[in-house]
């Protein structure tokens, strides 16, 4: 097993990681960070409960080598203190489990800045990269657009 | 994480990378190209591909481009179906892309990436094969300019050590009066059961398709058939539908029969969009 050391930028701090040239951004942020908000769920892409922001742009870390994030500013749940869209999921019980909250919340934060207009379709088109495994869609879609709607 | 380890690379420039892959080779090792790398990430997890060394061709300029250069758009292979959908310099290309994975995947999957995976829809392609697109080449031979008829044959025929760095594509066709339809088994998301794409320049109808066989395609045969004056829209549909390239897909997401079926309708709306054809 070969290992590397080299520098990522995640929510705001420069870390040093020691890792594989082949492991996720998911694995090193958990495994190496202690960063355990993005879950690994189907390790495939399709399930977005790993989702962070790269560049203020939604990622699944799943999909994404740690070493690709390289000069790319790592944002994570544990990045985001008291954000509009944490306290719309609060007020609107956007969450039962709460599994994929993380994804999905990192997934609309990042919707809210690059779309602060975003109608419908945009929503939709965004929101239908996480699954939620307790089905709590309403809540959640209710959750984004509270924030979208204050805007 | 992946259960084997690789060099990892990320060249600046086209030369760098070409060398670098010629470089790997020569100590029998497996080096691989990565765009968007979703395919060595998932199928690698999986035991469906391998390599010992990972050149990534993010960095590279030329790969990066979209912009009009004269009569042509240029489109970077590494750009991310999101970065091209946002900008949208081609409609055709931002609505057959969109359906694609789901929108945070787009985000990582690259447009050349697509084009060139393994995943045989490769729904991305259908556009360019429409618009009868020119690409760009670099290997070790040097940069080459061909006809994507001429290097997509059911996949992009690339020479060892060779990789797709541009596609350019003539205004007129990015103007052109186009349409594209995914049909899915079920759900809004996933793989194709069959993508049409369709396009109208000079009064005639072009149309290509992913998911109906094992490759995506785009048949003169049957856009003659479709064109076909004096004869009814159904009568041409059904014709269209005998001179199909084979095999075509009999699996999980749907039978030859079935696809036959969804394919009948996707004609006949494909036909009523771009040729005011009434049933
Ligand atoms: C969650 C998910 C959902 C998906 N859904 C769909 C779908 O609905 N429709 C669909 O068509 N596909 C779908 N795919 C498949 C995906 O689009 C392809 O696997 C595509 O290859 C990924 O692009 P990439 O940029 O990540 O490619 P990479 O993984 O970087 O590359 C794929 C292959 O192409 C080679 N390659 C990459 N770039 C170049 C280049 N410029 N020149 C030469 N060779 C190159 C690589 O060496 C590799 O063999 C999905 C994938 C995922 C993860
Ligand atoms: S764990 Fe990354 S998308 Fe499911
Ligand atoms: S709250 Fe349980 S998976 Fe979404």
């Amino acid at each position: 097993m070969s290992l590397h050391t080299f520098p990522l930028n995640v929510n705001g701090d420069k870390r040093m990681v020691t890792a594989r040239f082949a492991d996720t951004l998911l694995f090193v942020l958990r495994g190496r960070l202690g960063l355990t908000g993005a879950k690994p769920g189907c390790l495939n892409g399709d399930c977005g409960a790993c989702s962070v922001n790269v560049d203020g742009w939604p990622m699944k870390s799943c999909l994404m080598l740690a070493v690709e994030a390289i000069g790319k500013e790592v944002t994570t749940i544990e990045g985001l203190k008291d954000t509009p869209i944490q306290k719309a999921f609060v007020e609107n019980f956007a969450f039962q489990c709460g599994y994929c909250t993380p994804g999905f919340i990192m997934n609309c934060h990042a919707l809210i800045k690059q779309h602060p207009d975003a109608g419908d379709d945009t929503i939709k088109e965004w929101l239908e990269s996480n699954i939620c495994r307790c089905t709590g869609y309403a809540e959640i879609e209710k959750a984004v657009k509270s924030v979208l709607e204050k805007k | 994480m992946l259960p084997f380890d690789f060099d990892y690379y990320r060249p600046q420039s086209l030369s760098e990378a070409v060398e670098l892959y010629q470089y790997v080779a020569q100590q029998g090792k497996k080096p691989m190209f990565f765009s968007g790398g979703t395919e060595l990430i998932t199928l690698g997890r999986i035991d469906l591909a391998h390599a010992d060394a990972v050149i990534d061709i993010k960095g590279i300029a030329e790969g990066r481009v979209m912009e009009m250069d004269g009569e042509y758009l240029v489109l970077g292979s590494t750009l991310s179906l999101t970065n091209i959908e946002e900008a949208n310099p081609f409609p055709l290309l931002t609505k057959t892309s969109s359906e694609i994975a789901d929108h945070t995947a787009r985000g990582k999957i690259t447009v050349g990436g697509n084009i060139c995976g393994q995943i045989f829809y490769r729904e991305a392609v259908l556009p360019f094969l429409l618009s009868d697109s020119q690409v760009v080449l670099v290997g070790p031979k040097g940069v080459k300019t061909a006809f994507i008829h001429d290097v997509f044959n059911q996949e992009l025929q690339l020479e060892k050590g060779e990789f797709l760095v541009q596609l350019a594509t003539e205004r007129r066709f990015v103007e052109a009066p186009s349409i594209s339809i995914k049909r899915r088994q079920q759900w809004d998301t996933g793989y194709p059961l069959i993508t049409i794409a369709a396009l109208k320049i000079d009064r005639e109808i072009r149309v290509a398709i992913s998911g109906l066989c094992p490759f995506p395609f785009r048949s003169r045969e049957v856009e003659e058939v479709l064109n076909r004056q004096g004869v009814t829209g159904e009568a041409r549909v059904e014709r269209a539908l005998t001179v199909l390239p084979r095999p075509i897909l009999n699996d999980i997401e749907g039978s030859t029969e079935y696809r036959l079926f969804v394919l009948k309708n996707l004609f006949i709306d494909v036909l009523r969009s771009l040729d005011g054809m009434t049933v």
